[in-house]
């Protein structure tokens, strides 16, 4: 089994907020991530994938492809967006650095040929990020 | 959902490997010119993953400002800028990087909030050391 890993970057706005709650409540829990006019990241995406190596190209997958597949599936949705306001899966889920990995996997989930999705790793900064291997 | 999250933090120290196990020639055969007596220092990052499930109602595995401030009394505030070989936890074993990450993690062992998964603790850009404690010894950070 070899792992593969690619990365991307996209640029986009957010802010945290649960509806649920009160705005004294929100700007307890989050602070200075509840401003509601948001505010922005430089994020890095890395997508790891394992398998197997096939004997005449020497790859696990085409990088070009899985290039292709994560520009597709989700830097042309999330880059240059406001994720909260333009991205469907944050209408109801807060897009924390936990989330957006969790949102990614989801989109990815079944569209890598000939590999396994193995970890999707979303920098925020380069001091915090979150990975998510599925539900193992 | 489980995830996992991760956070750096950055501190400075001095240290000096040596052991009194040794007599000087073989501390100064054994650890080089990191027995130098006068100490040398390294500015340290210290990467700590947390795992758990992603709270509903904060998208988080943990409240990040919490665990901020776990690590500001508990980590940077007691090795920032100090000797660490006059730290009580090196009090009777050496300073390497080793042996700090294994008192790094028994200090976030502390922090409830999620579960500790391991500690990833970098002396220099060349070197980093992983601990994930004595029941899952082959974890590392890839």
């Amino acid at each position: 089994m070899i792992f593969l890993t690619r990365k991307a970057e996209f640029s986009a706005a957010h802010f945290y907020w649960n509806e649920a709650w009160s705005p004294e409540e929100n700007q307890r829990v989050f602070g200075k991530c509840a401003n509601r006019n948001g505010h922005g990241h430089n994020y890095t995406l890395e997508v790891t994938v394992a398998g197997e190596i096939e004997p005449i190209s020497g790859f696990v997958v085409d990088l070009k492809e899985l290039k292709e597949i994560l520009e597709r599936e989700v830097i042309s949705i999330y880059d240059h967006r406001h994720l909260n306001l333009e991205v469907p899966e944050f209408k109801d889920r807060i897009p924390t650095t936990e989330n957006i990995a969790i949102a990614i996997w989801q989109r990815l989930d079944g569209k890598i040929p000939h590999a396994k999705l193995y970890r999707v790793r979303i920098y925020e900064l380069p001091d915090l990020f979150a990975d998510y291997y599925g539900e193992l | 959902m489980k995830a996992h999250l991760n956070r750096r933090y950055h501190f400075s120290a001095s240290h000096r490997l040596h052991t009194e196990a040794y007599d000087a020639m073989e501390n100064l055969t054994v650890f080089g010119k990191c027995n130098n007596p006068h100490g040398h220092g390294h500015n340290y990052t210290v990467q700590v993953t947390l795992s758990g499930q992603v709270d509903p109602a904060t998208g988080m595995v943990c409240n990040l400002s919490e665990l901020d401030a776990f690590a500001q009394t508990n980590l940077l505030a007691r090795f920032d800028h100090t000797n660490l070989n006059a730290l009580d936890c090196f009090a009777n074993t050496v300073s390497t990087t080793e042996n700090l990450s294994i008192e790094i993690y028994r200090i976030f062992q502390d922090f409830t909030a999620a579960h500790l998964e391991r500690v990833h603790v970098e002396e220099t850009s060349n070197n980093s050391f992983d601990y994930a404690g004595e029941a899952n010894p082959s974890a590392v950070t890839i």
